[in-house]
């Protein structure tokens, strides 16, 4: 699998440097933030170029903006994709890839283990427009194959599914895919390129809730929809929307405009243009500046991780610790040959006990801690605790809970880039007020 | 649009306008292992602005049926059968690259069909580096991945282009990895083997437009200037800073060249 390297820079200084050069009219060395939301043509004609996609370039901040520019072309460097487009939120990126893909009538094959959110949007919202969802079990690989249908668009799925962490097996995923003529998309969010690029493996698209380990700050909400380039949409001949003439745009044919960019140019020339859910350019800015110092952070959010699941591993108060490193873990064997980086640095355990009538326990442990925030978010450069039994999962029953594979003693920590030592001593403290409980 | 062409299907991007064989006509050729779509945003301008423009797939790339054509002089006959298929009596031939070389030897050879030529990312001959070679024959993803790294300046290789979201590298590997197998060595060996350019250059009879970038590492700068003065009424545009991607990495500048030129 040792494919030649088709670009003359490597990931980390992609990092920093993809997508900009210096300010041709001041030198600026930052990417500058272009808060505007329009840009003033040269001339009557260039106008009219631009309009007709003639001539590249801004015309308005809702389409395309120089420093959401910036951001778009250093995700798809890292991730090593054509290009990708910066959208308001990780849930907004995935809205935009279904509906470039899809109308009423549409089938979508996806792993049951999702972020909440992406789940609410298949399972509840999509109906209501006439787009369905199969839920699979990740795991079992037949039953991604039995799902599609003569009417199925995509299958998708995330890189380290939720809550359990299932690694998503995409080699294998994809071939089942493109056997049937249809892309696979994920969602990349836990893993980030640092961690698994996911296109070098096979998927077509995928997004980020930027949200979250791109940003690393927790002070912008942003999503990124990145295309590989790789998915023959005239080959396949199921998505009219890329291979037909669109009358909403010049009655232009995207594919035949673009052999490797033909989602993007549709997904920005009518999803961005007309759902309208684009990221300002201060937001743009904010996680470039996180961007930067992906590689640094990953690295230390993975070290720390590593660190602390040993510990809970070891620690007498804890059943049981869900990580793809660890032997117990369902999916070891697929996290080694896929993930060997590191599995990311959001997991769950279950404390000692709480498999039954744990939830105090969880709620005493939560609320010891003094260095970890109790909080409904992912990817925070801080560490970060949530008790689903009592927050995000309080309505379930016993079983429900069960079900999705958590117990009232299921604790999910989000580890940060503090000193490691901190967090230990800070787990410990609200370890031992667990077992009091 | 579809043409037949030595009976064989034919496809050339029209730049989102119907063709119209009784506008002046100004016909696209891309380079190796690439296709029309090189050409969009200028093949669009020139569409949109009182041309008839054909952004051909060469035999075997793109849209259009096979079998590759081994040579460059082949590929130049095939041109002007094309031009027969559209209904074109002559055209400004654009090339890129290989279809430079086409372009150029196409003028050489039908002085009356070719109204002007530009080369764009050129060099007369333009021989290719055994090792490239050798890559192309037997492991393309190599090959495809030494050419894409050679193809581009900063633009392509670090990015701030002036297509929002587009990533060059990352969309021209992709395209290069379209193309099927062995189009890659057929169309380097041509481009390698072709060695009538002091000649064709002594026939033709147009005006030629040399639009370089200052950071090719494909098709050196030099070879080109020196290839130039051989050329009865020659003009040459370097890019500064652009790499062997021009129409990628500086869309408007080569557009404004390419207006400059065809409309003088
Ligand atoms: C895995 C995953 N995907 C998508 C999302 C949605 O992203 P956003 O909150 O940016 O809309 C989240 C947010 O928690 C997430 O964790």
């Amino acid at each position: 699998m040792s494919k030649p390297k088709p670009f003359a820079f490597n990931f980390d200084t992609l990092s920093l440097h993809a997508g900009q050069q210096p300010d041709p009219q001041f030198g600026a060395r930052a990417a500058p933030i272009y808060l505007t939301t329009s840009f003033v043509f040269k001339d009557a004609d260039q106008a009219a170029s631009l309009f007709n996609m003639e001539r590249a370039g801004h015309v308005y901040s809702r389409i395309s903006n120089p420093t959401n520019a910036v951001l778009e072309e250093r995700i798809a460097a890292l991730e090593g994709g054509a290009g990708a487009i910066a959208v308001a939120s990780g849930q907004a990126a995935m809205h935009l890839a279904v509906c470039t893909l899809m109308g009423a009538g549409g089938h979508i094959v996806a792993s049951r283990a999702l972020y909440g959110g992406s789940h609410n949007l298949l399972e509840y919202t999509l109906p209501r427009f006439g787009v369905e969802t199969t839920f699979v079990d990740p795991r079992d690989i037949d039953a991604w194959r039995a799902a599609i249908r003569p009417n199925t668009r995509l299958l998708f799925g995330e890189t380290l599914g939720n809550p359990g962490l299932d690694v998503l097996d995409i080699p294998r995923v994809a071939e089942i895919a493109h056997a049937a003529g249809l892309p696979l998309m994920v969602d990349s969010t836990f893993t980030t390129p640092y961690l698994m690029r996911p296109f070098d493996l096979g998927a077509d698209l995928l997004f980020h809730s930027a949200t979250k380990f791109l940003g690393g700050h927790g002070v912008a909400i942003g999503g990124l929809l990145v295309d590989g380039g790789t998915f023959d949409w005239e080959k396949s001949g199921k998505f009219p929307t890329l291979t037909e003439p669109y009358a909403g745009f010049h009655g232009m044919d995207f594919a035949e405009e673009s052999t490797v960019a033909a989602f993007l140019l549709r997904a920005r020339r009518e999803g961005l243009r007309d759902f309208g859910a684009c990221m300002s350019p201060m937001t743009a800015f904010q996680l470039l500046q996180g961007m930067e110092t992906l590689p640094l952070r990953m690295q230390r959010h993975i070290d720390n991780t590593r660190r602390i699941v040993a510990h809970l591993a070891a620690h007498p108060a804890v059943e049981s610790v869900s990580y793809p490193e660890l032997e117990s873990h369902p999916d070891h064997a697929l996290a080694k040959q896929l993930l060997p980086k590191g599995c990311g640095s959001v997991f769950s355990f279950v404390l000692k006990g709480g498999t039954s009538g744990g939830k105090l326990a969880g709620r005493k442990f939560i609320e010891t801690l003094r260095v970890f925030s109790h909080l409904a978010n992912v990817g925070d450069a801080k560490s970060l605790v949530i008790h689903p039994a009592s927050t995000t999962h309080f309505r379930m029953s016993d079983e429900a809970l069960r079900a999705a594979g958590i117990h009232e003693g299921t604790v999910r920590l989000s580890i940060g880039l503090e000193d490691a030592n901190d967090l230990i001593e800070d787990l410990n403290s609200g370890l031992r007020a667990a077992q009091k409980a | 649009m579809e043409l037949t062409v030595d009976q064989k299907k034919t496809y050339a991007y029209t730049g989102g306008r119907p063709f119209n064989p009784e506008l002046p006509t100004v016909v696209f050729i891309h380079g190796a292992q690439c296709d029309h779509s090189v050409w969009g945003l200028q093949s669009r301008y020139f569409a949109h602005h009182g041309f008839s423009v054909l952004a051909v797939d060469l035999p075997g790339h793109g849209r259009s049926e096979g079998p590759l054509l081994p040579t460059v002089e082949r590929m130049a006959d095939w041109l002007m059968q094309l031009l027969d298929a559209a209904g074109v009596d002559d055209a400004a031939l654009v090339g890129h690259s290989m279809g430079s070389l086409i372009s150029l030897e196409a003028a050489s050879r039908r002085p009356e069909r070719v109204a002007r030529i530009a080369l764009i990312g050129t060099a007369v001959p333009m021989p290719v580096s055994e090792a490239l070679l050798d890559a192309a024959k037997n492991d393309e993803a190599k090959a495809e991945a030494m050419i894409n790294v050679w193809s581009h300046g900063a633009r392509g290789a670090i990015g701030g282009g002036t297509v929002p979201g587009l990533w060059l590298a990352g969309a021209g590997i992709r395209l290069m990895e379209r193309a099927a197998p062995g189009v890659l060595f057929n169309d380097l060996n041509a481009c390698n083997a072709y060695a009538r350019g002091p000649e064709a250059a002594a026939q033709v009879q147009c005006p030629a437009l040399l639009l370089l970038g200052s950071r090719d590492q494909m098709t050196s700068p030099r070879g080109a200037q020196k290839f130039a003065g051989s050329l009865k009424d020659s003009s040459i545009v370097t890019i500064e800073g652009s790499g062997h991607a021009l129409m990628a990495e500086y869309p408007d500048a080569v557009l404004d060249a390419l207006r400059e030129f065809i409309q003088r």
